[in-house]
């Protein structure tokens, strides 16, 4: 037999989509944010709370977005309120995921009973519009960003459980694992070293996307007056702060464009990871 | 198609049930007392209404009991009193439920009009500048906190420009037409009074567009990829052999293809519409079931919030019946399986 000719040309390996176009402007703006967000006490000016100046004045070179009512420094108010929204985000969807996980996988790996239990649980918690749920379980907890925080995972998990279980039933049938079930392993090894890797895609798909709506609930929530209290410069509390300086529309402006690329940016590299690993949106 | 039907309206008490269930267990979530959440913080100290809430809720009772009166109550269409308005619940929401329908309905119909011509659009002219530009605007609407966008269109178009009324119904002034269906567009119609016809038909513009711009962005995207999987169809290719033109193919042929999926979508959207309506209704001061959540949540006022939310969690469940029996009378795979 004859040696195959190889080609003379050198492959060149084409950028994944999630790096290329509007994903790579989102990855760039996101880690942008996330520095700002780190670094920002070591080089900001002023304090978030720190009068400095005159009240209600209008966008300048000293104070790029102007001052507040209590003559505030909008521009880095608004840039420290991602050092509030980031981590919530981060921790409701890391939450959200771990417990999606551990329920999704017991009900998809088990079946029976347990399955059939768990997700009623989904399918109840899901049959409400997010928000309306999450108002009422802060409310009941007492107003507060970690009431918000823990009403935010309440109301996510099902996505992730669904999802999950949906993964792990059709990774289930796969050869390999009956070929490991074959060879004696454990459920437990069976699940964290075959199944679970396979599943985990859509869920980190979907994770990314979320991220960004988890950001506008929760500034929803504090828009709302359930979440951060003044004088934080949570955004949700800053736009309502704007709400009632209606004429100074800096004050609004500042913290809703932080939230628009925030948001903006995750919906991006979402969009891209959803083409490049053919997720189906679960929507919400 | 019967039998499909029968099963998913057989679910729906169950359902309901557990809708009714959870609202329970989250209105027993207050840490401090159970009572504050039905007679108020402020009622506390009144012996009275304390021990006729007890009695009524049977809060002095064990729990199974306080959930089997609880139930009963719902039955009867009990949502408790609201402590602002100091009115039953349900006929606060009656009041307010009209004006909310009306604006979500405005904004389905500017988020479905708008998402689909962007869609068809955006696969028209797949991966041109025209595609680019309808998809960032589309995202743009899914990415806009509703509670921002809707004060920065009130500043320009009504402060700045002037071009169209502010928040509210109507003008601050005017009188409500008398109530046929709550909608105002249509009752002052009814009533012949089209100076308030223009009125009420103006002051839906501005937060029906903000509250339809995330509908376009879920339709629109929806529609231009089903468009595209159509697009590589045998039978789109035998439409463009035989040279039919290319308004022929997308109008009559694909799209009609492509637009089954957005009936399910409708369902996810009016989710969407729902949360929108809460933050919309409270900046445009639209007197509907959202802000009236709102000023629930501000105040504390338990039984309006725990109202509003089974009324959210029943008329997501109904819609989402009514999307599911669409689609499968219009798709007649989805009976098979």
């Amino acid at each position: 037999m004859t040696a195959v000719a190889i080609p003379a040309f050198t492959v060149q390996r084409a950028r994944p989509p999630w790096l290329r176009g509007p994903s790579l402007i989102g990855i760039i703006s996101l880690a942008t944010w996330l520095l700002v967000a780190v670094t920002l006490p070591l080089w900001s000016p002023h304090t978030p709370t720190e009068v400095v100046g005159g009240r209600l004045l209008g966008p300048s070179w000293s104070h790029l977005m102007g001052t507040d009512a209590l003559g505030r420094d909008v521009f880095i108010r608004a840039l420290y309120g991602s050092r509030i929204s980031l981590p919530v985000a981060a921790i409701v969807i890391i939450s959200a995921v771990l417990v999606g996980t551990i329920v999704g996988a017991a009900a998809g790996f088990l079946g029976g009973w347990v399955d059939a239990v768990l997700m009623r649980a989904v399918d109840i918690t899901m049959a409400f519009p997010p928000i309306l749920l999450a108002m009422a379980i802060t409310a009941s907890l007492g107003p507060g960003i970690r009431n918000v925080l823990i009403a935010m995972v309440l109301v996510w998990w099902p996505i992730y459980a669904r999802l999950l279980r949906a993964q792990v039933i059709a990774v289930r049938q796969r050869e390999y694992v009956d070929s490991a079930v074959a060879i004696g392993m454990s459920r437990g090894l069976i699940l964290r070293r075959y199944v679970l890797p396979m599943a985990y895609t859509p869920v980190l798909v979907n994770a990314t996307v979320d991220f960004g709506q988890v950001v506008l609930l929760t500034a929803s929530l504090s828009f709302i007056g359930l979440g951060a209290r003044p004088p934080s410069p949570e955004w949700g509390a800053m736009i309502f702060e704007g709400a009632t300086n209606f004429y100074q529309w800096w004050i609004a402006a500042a913290p809703g464009i932080a939230i628009l690329l925030v948001v903006l940016a995750f919906n991006f590299v979402g969009d891209a990871l959803r083409d490049t690993f053919d997720v189906k949106d679960l929507g919400r | 198609m019967k039998r499909y039907l029968a099963i998913r309206v057989a679910v729906m008490p169950l359902l309901l049930l557990g809708i009714a269930s959870i609202v329970f267990i989250v209105s027993r979530l207050t840490p401090a007392n159970p009572l504050v959440s039905i007679v108020g913080e402020r009622n506390l100290t009144n012996p009275t209404i304390v021990a006729a809430a007890k009695a009524r809720w049977g809060l002095d009772q064990s729990i199974p009991v306080q959930y089997a009166k609880y139930m009963k109550n719902l039955l009867h269409g009990d949502l408790g009193t609201s402590f602002t308005t100091r009115r039953p619940v349900l006929s606060d929401l009656w009041d307010r439920l009209p004006a909310t329908l009306e604006l979500t309905t405005a904004a389905l119909c500017i988020g479905v009009l708008f998402g689909v011509g962007l869609g068809v659009l955006a696969a028209r002219h797949r991966n041109t500048l025209i595609d680019h530009v309808a998809r960032f605007f589309a995202l743009l609407g899914s990415s806009l906190p509703a509670f921002w966008a809707g004060l920065l269109v009130l500043y320009i178009f009504y402060s700045r420009l002037g071009w169209l009324p502010g928040p509210g119904r109507l003008d601050p002034r005017a009188t409500e037409p008398g109530r046929i269906t709550g909608f105002f567009t249509v009752d002052t119609l009814l009533h012949g009074d089209l100076k308030s016809f223009k009125a009420a038909l103006l002051h839906l513009i501005l937060p029906a567009s903000v509250l339809g711009w995330g509908v376009v962005g879920i339709v629109s995207r929806l529609v231009r990829a089903s468009l595209l999987d159509e697009f590589s169809m045998e039978y789109i290719k035998v439409a463009r052999a035989m040279g039919l033109r290319e308004r022929t193919i997308v109008n009559t042929h694909a799209l009609r293809n492509a637009l089954l999926p957005t009936i399910t979508i409708v369902a996810f959207t009016f989710a969407f519409l729902l949360t929108g309506a809460v933050l919309t209704e409270k900046i445009f001061s639209w007197p509907g079931v959202g802000n009236y959540a709102v000023e629930a949540s501000r105040k504390l006022d338990f039984p309006a919030i725990i109202g509003v939310t089974i009324l959210g969690g029943v008329a997501f469940l109904v819609t989402n019946l009514i999307a599911d029996v669409i689609y499968a009378i219009a798709d007649p795979r989805i009976r098979l399986s």
